[in-house]
């Protein structure tokens, strides 16, 4: 009885103990690649990027969009990230704040999401899928889906994924 | 719309007989320039015209008598810079609130075509003019040939989102032939379902006829038309083949007129557009 009650006891301290230190400790790095257009006009892609479990509840990531023009005027070219727009950006509570910046041009962008933010940290267990959306003014539009499932807690997690034309190479490990 | 119910009657049947009887055959609709914006008070601008392809100016205009703006508390708001031209209608709408704004022109009320002495055909109201209920015994002649009286509603409408979609605009004002969303009019996709229930009279309208077109029409051979119809509960459901603008046409009738009017008709039309994913 004793020495059963221990057994769990300690098991139970494992695993408080191995998600205490995967909440404490770990960021999930993103690695988003801008592809250069070879197009007369070309503007920077208004991205987002989220999590979205089964029943499509959105946890907001990250935003990049021209928030620097005058009169917010470039809030007026948000719901072109269509999908974003549904599921997160058209909420009333204006959930995405956090991971805001401008848009960025061609290249490999990184950007890191603290596992242990009070976002992430509460976030329920089950299967995701970590969307990142494009969108380029007088330009196309496009969606990358990366099922993944929650929490991430393996060390070698990593997933990867590619666009076809509006986004480039997607890279995320666990760090 | 905190207007008594008579004078709503007497308003809405004055404002709409116009159009209810020139737009026979033709297909009248409102075609907004967006229907979910984001941004801080945004713009749209409609066309409001009756044609036969979609969604062209062709024919003749939507009139603009009898259009109303309700925002999304359902409060009548103003449109602005409205103008009628040759073949359309123009006007622009500033979404101040966030929400479902709702552009509309409704009408209906007793109505009689027969044919003369001569074998002419004639109606009454007549074209343009307003039906007067009092003045139905004196204006139409009892016994002229193929008399037919009836109760005729019409209401075409579009809607528009700022921000998150509300479902205030949505509750019926139970006349006519009215369409009562289950899956909101600007939340709709590509290969998704979208259900909506229709009201005549404010009752679940059972076996409406849906004409649902996708604009373009000129540039392809087959309308594409896709026909429902309304099941027991009154509810029509549409899987969205492709994303575009759609019509959205709806027809009722019964027989279930009070005296002088033998049948009941409503006809009703909405442009709703479907997103790609």
């Amino acid at each position: 009885m004793n020495r059963l009650f221990w057994l769990t006891f300690s098991l139970f301290s494992m695993t408080l103990f191995s998600n205490y230190t995967f909440a404490a400790d770990k960021s999930l790095l993103m690695e988003i690649e801008i592809p250069r257009m070879n197009v007369a006009e070309y503007h920077k892609p208004y991205v987002a990027i989220w999590l979205e479990d089964s029943n499509r509840k959105a946890t907001q990531v990250a935003l990049w969009y021209d928030l620097d023009m005058k009169d917010n005027e470039g809030k007026k070219w948000l719901k072109d990230i269509r999908q974003w727009w549904r599921r997160v950006g058209r909420s009333a509570q204006q959930p995405y704040d956090g991971l805001t910046s401008a848009t960025k041009g061609p290249g490999k962008h990184k950007l890191s999401i603290a596992l242990d933010s009070e976002t992430f940290a509460q976030l329920p267990a089950g299967d995701y899928q970590l969307r990142v959306e494009a969108s380029r003014e007088v330009g196309g539009k496009e969606v990358v889906n990366l099922p993944l499932t929650w929490p991430v807690t393996a060390d070698e997690f990593s997933l990867a994924a590619s666009g076809n034309a509006e986004l480039g190479n997607i890279n995320i490990k666990l760090k | 719309m905190n207007l008594s119910q008579p004078f709503k009657k007497i308003l809405t049947v004055g404002v709409m007989m116009s159009l209810a009887f020139s737009v026979n055959a033709h297909r009248a609709w409102i075609l907004p320039s967006s229907t979910s914006l984001s941004g801080e008070a945004p713009w749209v601008t409609f066309d409001a015209a009756v044609s036969n392809s979609l969604f062209v100016f062709e024919h003749v205009p939507l009139r603009m008598n009898g259009l109303v703006a309700q925002d999304p508390s359902g409060k009548l708001i103003d449109v602005v810079n409205a103008h009628t031209g040759k073949y359309r209608s123009t006007f622009d709408l500033n979404l101040v609130n966030p929400g479902t704004y709702r552009i509309s022109t409704a009408s209906g009320g007793l109505r009689a075509v027969w044919r003369d002495e001569n074998g002419k055909r004639k109606m009454w109201p007549a074209r343009g003019k307003t039906a007067v209920a009092s003045e139905f015994s004196t204006a139409v002649p009892k016994n002229a040939k193929e008399l037919r009286v009836s109760e005729s509603y019409r209401r075409i409408e579009t809607f528009v989102t700022s921000g998150e979609p509300t479902k205030k605009v949505f509750e019926p004002t139970n006349s006519g032939l009215e369409l009562v969303p289950v899956t909101h009019p600007n939340d709709l996709f590509v290969g998704e379902e979208a259900k909506f229930q229709f009201l005549f009279q404010g009752q679940p309208a059972v076996g409406v006829k849906l004409a649902i077109v996708k604009g373009d029409t000129r540039y392809r051979n087959d309308q594409n038309q896709i026909d429902v119809v309304t099941d027991a509960k009154g509810y029509a459901t549409i899987t969205w083949p492709e994303a575009g603008m759609y019509l959205i046409e709806a027809e009722y009738e019964d027989d279930k007129a009070k005296a002088p009017a033998t049948s009941r008709k409503g006809s009703y039309g909405a442009t709703f557009a479907v997103l790609p994913l």
